[in-house]
């Protein structure tokens, strides 16, 4: 895709705006299908919904959508990242009867696949992942897991030729579920990272910051965090934020007595600081900027529980001669099945947490000594 | 009636069994215009009496399809969640991830979660997450949720119909919201026909939960035959290496063979699929037909009574599919068999050919 041309930054938004983000961009972003490799969906969206907003924008050779909002004084360079990618599918072959072979890119839970609508390909065509009916299955199958490999998609056709002409060996195919709001809470397939995508826009629209704000809408995190690493190394920043969704495993524990204490995260407690997961050690100094800020500003925040999983940043701190790197994540349950689930206010006040972060930043934030 | 958006419309509402109200006001709307006399029995199926032009007393055939949907209902209130049992049979490798509408004060969506391993019971860590480890979160804080629900409410399958490809629809409650289109089809197409049989289309409660409507309706309606129109597994990958037991999507109903069905009834049935040239296909049912059929067989002093099946693949998940035409085709042959019945009709039927 070209490098768009350039526009004068519309005017800032009122601050009112920031209480009440658009719910319509996350839902479109949400409800559209961009399985790793395949982001062309988000990024249409995210390339119409940041036009006007920043001084240059161009997509790199992975289908990165990198943009530039300048900055208004010495900031230096800071780069903030979301993936534009989702968990799903890709179809690997077809049976005699029309039925799609498929396999998962990314981790897409197989536990959740059977009895799921799914979309298939760019022309988002409906289809299945049936299950067998419970009365033809015998009981000693009925505890056991299917694999991914035992399921079909059924689009309806109902033959080999008619499923070609169709879909191509390679589509890719993603959940089909559509976004709603849930009282208080969100709910939609990919808010993971989606929810990093809709900030990260928000971040762009609004009034120009001292730093030159690189924004990069990342491809591939789910295959391995691949696009982030040459958006890194393109933008080569002095610091970098990344923006993802973050599971919140905060359900009871079955055994009452018991408290659940690997929770990750939890849904209302304001957005989630990594300090360290499998890849990256924050960098303190960030991780303080953020802190500082949150308290100043009165908002909520939680620390991410130090473990298991990544973002963008395990491949960005590594970029070049190495870059320091902080995650923020909005909480969401059951990220990688059909239907994720966050808090609107989580969302709200991590986008408040990163506009006041960037209001506050000046390079001394990396001059001083860790907390 | 536009057949696929009148199931559409019909598969929508949630009438889980014992709860069928919301369904029942449309299939009432809809049929209250193709009859002459409409009533709801005391446990909830609704009777609708198209009158024959024969001599009162006319003699009766009653064609019954179940109107309930299985689901699931609250046991549990645990803070931020539900817990729920199933109503009717339930798979609960399908549950994860499910969209679903908890009916409290208000209908509130949710979703269907597994926790994670460690957060289960160790017996239950490994393989299908048990229906009883499940949970419901509607998104709701535990303070809300609480004021919203109470345990007892059901809960229904929520994903939106969809239209595949060659025709095929894809929706949850299509069992049994095929077969009330399939009637309301006959009804159709029994409009200014003459047929000297009364015939009573009857939308019946609570077969998932044992086939209790059938059983009340028949006794209250005694009719003379019987129909029961279900939906029966229909081939398809996720039920390949069953041809026994699967029927072709598309293919036309199936019409059953087995201990609930009166031997000739079957015989005049396929003599007139045959005749009229209306694509179906022979399904066997050695034992209990898994219809209202069972019900009705043994209503009173006993009713020759028919299963027509509607093949379906996925059956009792939420994404039921079928094919219209086949709904359509199964309307049609109701509505000739019905048109044909001559007053002396019971006379001619025998047990033993």
């Amino acid at each position: 895709m070209p490098t768009r041309p350039t526009r004068k930054p519309a005017p800032a938004r009122r601050a009112a705006a920031l209480a009440a983000p658009p719910d319509d961009l996350l839902s479109r972003l949400s409800n559209a299908v961009a399985v790793s490799g395949d982001e062309g969906a988000v990024r249409r969206l995210i390339l119409e919904a940041i036009h006007g907003h920043v001084d240059e924008v161009k997509v790199d050779a992975l289908g990165n959508v990198l943009a530039l909002k300048r900055g208004t004084g010495r900031g230096g360079r800071v780069l903030v990242t979301a993936h534009m990618d989702e968990v799903g599918f890709m179809i690997t072959g077809f049976d005699s009867d029309g039925a799609l072979h498929f396999e998962p890119v990314g981790s897409p839970e197989e536990r959740v696949l059977p009895g799921k609508p799914v979309l298939v390909g760019a022309q988002r065509l409906p289809g299945v992942i049936g299950a067998m009916p419970i009365h033809l299955l015998p009981a000693d199958r009925r505890k056991t897991l299917l694999k991914a490999s035992q399921m079909r998609i059924d689009i309806g056709a109902d033959s080999e030729a008619a499923a070609r002409r169709l879909v191509k060996l390679g589509d890719r195919a993603g959940f089909a579920t559509e976004f709603a709001v849930l009282g208080p809470s969100i709910a939609g397939k990919a808010l993971d990272d989606r929810l990093g995508c809709a900030t990260l826009v928000e971040l762009l629209r609004g009034r120009p910051y001292s730093f030159d704000l690189h924004a990069a809408f990342t491809v591939q995190e789910e295959v391995g965090m691949r696009g982030a690493r040459v958006a890194a190394f393109a933008v080569d920043p002095q610091a970098a934020f990344i923006l993802d969704c973050t599971p919140a495993y905060d359900l009871p524990h079955s055994d009452e007595e018991r408290e659940n204490t690997q929770y990750n995260s939890r849904l209302g407690l304001g957005p989630a600081i990594y300090v360290a997961d499998r890849a990256t050690i924050s960098d303190q100094r960030l991780i303080a900027h953020l802190q500082r800020t949150a308290d100043q500003a009165g908002l909520p925040y939680q620390w991410r529980q130090p473990g298991g999983g990544g973002t963008d940043a395990g491949a960005i701190h590594l970029a070049r001669e190495g870059i320091p790197s902080v995650s923020v994540s909005v909480p969401g349950r059951y990220l990688h099945t059909p239907v994720s689930l966050a808090r609107a206010d989580d969302w709200r006040h991590t986008l408040q947490l990163m506009r006041a972060a960037f209001q506050a930043w000046t390079p001394g934030v990396l001059r001083r000594a860790g907390r | 009636m536009d057949l696929t958006a009148f199931l559409k419309e019909l598969c929508a509402a949630p009438g889980i069994s014992g709860y069928e109200h919301s369904v029942r006001d449309l299939i009432r709307r809809a049929w209250e215009p193709l009859v002459s006399e409409v009533r709801v029995d005391p446990l909830g199926s609704l009777w609708a009496t198209r009158h024959g032009s024969g001599k009162a007393p006319r003699p009766k055939i009653m064609l019954a399809s179940h109107m309930d949907a299985i689901g699931l209902m609250v046991t549990q209130i645990a803070g931020d969640f539900l817990h729920v049992t199933s109503v009717g049979g339930i798979d609960a490798r399908i549950l994860p991830g499910q969209l679903v509408t908890v009916h409290g004060r208000s209908a509130l969506p949710g979703v269907v979660a597994a926790p994670p391993a460690y957060l289960l019971p160790a017996d239950a860590q490994e393989g299908v997450t048990p229906l009883t480890e499940l949970i419901v979160d509607t998104g709701l804080p535990g303070d809300k949720l609480a004021e919203q629900v109470k345990v007892g409410d059901v809960v229904s399958f929520a994903a939106p119909a969809r239209e595949l490809q060659g025709g095929l629809l894809c929706a949850k409650s299509l069992d049994n919201r095929a077969a009330v289109a399939a009637v309301t089809r006959c009804l159709e197409n029994l409009q200014g026909r003459t047929h000297v049989w009364d015939v009573v289309a009857v939308a019946t409660t609570q077969e998932e939960l044992g086939v209790i409507g059938a059983r009340t309706s028949a006794f209250a309606l005694r009719p003379d035959l019987a129909v029961a129109i279900d939906v029966t597994h229909g081939s398809g990958p996720a039920a390949k290496d069953l041809p026994d037991k699967t029927y072709p999507v598309g293919g036309g109903p199936t019409l059953t063979l087995g201990p609930n069905i009166h031997p000739a009834l079957f015989a005049a049935f396929t003599a007139l699929a045959d005749r009229l040239e209306i694509p179906h296909t022979i399904e066997v049912t050695p034992q209990h037909s898994g219809t209202d059929a069972f019900g009705i067989q043994v209503a009173r002093e006993g009713i020759p009574t028919m299963v027509i099946g509607l093949p379906l693949r996925n059956m009792h998940t939420p994404v039921e599919v079928v094919s219209p035409k086949d709904i359509e085709r199964a309307g049609r042959l109701l509505a000739e068999f019905a048109a044909g019945l001559t007053a002396d009709y019971m006379d001619t039927l025998k047990i033993d050919a």
